[in-house]
């Protein structure tokens, strides 16, 4: 265990000393722009010069502004640091200036997302499971949907939502929460539908025949032994699940204008050209993905030992 | 009236099909197992084209598929140019680019248990975040052209096609390893001979995921800046002047696109790992 934790460790930092390594030659350019505005003297004086220029000459021949990267407003490439600082100021920064909810705050986009996230896995997970349990039950569906549920993995939900927004907005349904979670739901039912018919199908001939010998009849077959038999598949693909939930909801804001929610920051970070609100958002997403896959692996660590499958 | 009976019939009539062909003794023959998915897909064209007559829908809102179907034909030329600046530009050179780099880094890596260790948990927590949402940052990056939409596919085929690569590369037993090794054999004979062919089922299960997320990523990048051609592009500006047929149209390419692309890996896969027992039953 610690020396897995030593390795990711590890793995991390080095990530994060590619990442300020990479900073000085993305960010350049903007600095050179920006101090020849300010009227200093870079090397290639104009613009037009400077973008014949590669970025490691443009670094050699003005190291003095390699620096002034590091510590851009609009950056191309920002540091760490600055995004650590940005996602303060947008979570920890407001709850303390008691303004948790401000339409700036990336704790209320977060759980504008998060509803949908919820609301799609919710959908999801339900459609799963009950088309699990019909593929299980009858081969005829078997056959007709399982190709279906295949292919509709194979087709890229995001061409689909523009329009699912505008059909739920024509049929009357007020706001994008509706949508949104019917999209996440769409990215969310597959794994969980297969997961389930994997569990419901991994009791053995012989757990079938001893239930057989107690005359158990079809009801008690399946609440009895394939049901639980199927919780660990069940709980392994709602992780996939509830992550896949979460990439729908944001999906869901990406192409559609919406305007608020984690997508929609980035999408406002993307026209107002502010790169930080992107990146800040990005990464509360991660933390918001990281988050709720812990809590459905607690959930089945506590639930499964109860139920004394695992120790 | 009559459409909605008309739909109804049909319903109950391939019901019955599919019911009476499942439970016939050909159940298991493969014309068996392609017609009667195919027999419900159609069943469900049918009620959608039903519900809209029936209903009297707006094509404004949801068009019929024999409208759509119409639109089709009549701009198969843009939907070509739109097909090829997205899909064979942006989505299948982004997929072979991060496929292969992923493949690489794999090996590389897998020559070290220590940063293994380290980045399988990375790369599966990467693997399952909304990776589309860097699609601005990398549009900005490289352009407008097909140059950007492949470079977010490259980042999105990336992490999965690797964590499945590394743990595949880890399938191989002792006994195996020891077999080659009185063989005689080297790293790179083991690596060509039994470690890659062993994670073959691996690979092919990244390179499925990634097979999906490839559309994704080309689609999303166009809609935040892209040049006048392309799905994405034309889905947007669709809806937003209301040609609604077109943009079902656009969607039916990228069903078919997105179909056809994780069908021929799925066929390739069956080709390269028949050994598999999951190929074989």
């Amino acid at each position: 265990m610690t020396k897995t934790a030593l390795s990711v460790l590890t793995v991390l930092a080095a990530i994060v000393v590619i990442w300020y390594l990479a900073v000085a030659p993305m960010n350049i350019r903007v600095a050179l722009d920006q101090a020849d505005r300010a009227g200093e003297t870079v090397t290639p004086e104009t613009p037009v010069e400077r973008r014949e220029v590669s970025s490691w000459t443009l670094m050699a021949k003005n190291s003095s502004h390699i620096a002034a990267g590091y510590d851009l407003d609009r950056p191309r490439l920002p540091t760490p640091t600055q995004v650590g600082k940005e996602l303060w100021k947008t979570t920890g920064a407001m709850v303390l200036k008691g303004r948790t909810w401000s339409k700036r705050s990336l704790i209320y986009h977060g759980w504008v997302t998060l509803q949908s996230t919820f609301w799609g896995f919710l959908l999801g997970t339900t459609i799963g499971i009950i088309g699990a349990i019909a593929i299980v039950q009858s081969r005829v569906i078997e056959m007709s949907v399982m190709p279906w549920a295949i292919i509709s993995q194979a087709v890229p939900i995001v061409a689909l939502a523009p329009m699912i927004i505008v059909l739920s907005s024509q049929v009357g349904i007020e706001g994008r929460g509706f949508p949104k979670a019917l999209i996440s739901s769409y990215l969310c039912f597959f794994p969980v539908l297969v997961g389930m018919v994997k569990g419901l199908r991994s009791p053995t001939g012989e757990q079938l025949d001893l239930l057989k010998t107690y005359s158990a009849s079809g009801v008690q077959r399946f609440l009895k032994l394939r049901l639980p038999a199927s919780l660990p598949y069940l709980f392994t693909s709602l992780k996939i699940g509830i992550a896949a939930a979460l990439v729908g909801a944001i999906v869901g804001e990406l192409p559609t204008g919406a305007i608020s929610g984690l997508g929609a920051r980035i999408l406002i970070g993307d026209q107002f050209g502010t790169p930080l609100a992107i990146w800040s958002a990005l990464f509360a997403a991660a933390i918001l993905a990281g988050v709720l896959v812990t809590l459905i692996d607690r959930t089945q660590h506590v639930l499964l030992r109860k139920m004394g499958m695992r120790s | 009236m009559s459409w909605l009976i008309i739909a109804l019939i049909f319903w109950l009539a391939a019901w019955a099909a599919n019911v009476a062909m499942v439970r016939s003794k050909w159940a298991d023959t493969t014309l068996v197992r392609y017609l009667v998915p195919i027999i419900f897909g159609l069943t469900l064209i049918v009620a959608w084209e039903a519900l809209v007559h029936a209903f009297n829908v707006s094509a404004a809102i949801l068009p019929a598929p024999s409208d759509v179907a119409e639109t089709f034909a009549k701009s198969t030329g843009m939907l070509w140019e739109d097909f090829k600046q997205t899909v064979l530009k942006g989505a299948l050179r982004g997929y072979f680019i991060g496929a292969a780099a992923a493949f690489l880094v794999a090996i590389l890596i897998d020559k070290s248990p220590f940063l293994t260790r380290g980045l399988l948990p990375i790369g599966n927590f990467v693997a399952a975040l909304p990776i589309v949402g860097v699609a601005p940052i990398l549009v900005s990056w490289f352009g407008f052209d097909w140059h950007s939409k492949a470079a977010v596919v490259v980042v999105m085929v990336f992490f999965p096609v690797l964590v499945n690569t590394v743990q595949g590369l880890r399938e191989t037993d002792a006994m195996m390893r020891d077999l080659m090794k009185t063989y005689a054999a080297g790293y790179f004979s083991t690596l060509i001979k039994l470690r890659i062919p062993a994670a073959m089922p691996f690979i092919f299960n990244g390179l499925k995921v990634a097979a999906t997320l490839a559309l994704i990523g080309a689609i999303v990048a166009e809609y935040f800046g892209s040049p006048t051609r392309g799905m994405g592009f034309r889905i947007s500006t669709g809806v937003g002047s209301l040609s609604i047929d077109l943009v079902w149209a656009e969607i039916a390419v990228a069903a078919l696109a997105g179909t056809a692309f994780y069908g021929a890996v799925a066929w390739i896969e069956k080709k390269v790992t028949f050994w598999h027992p999951s190929q074989r039953g």
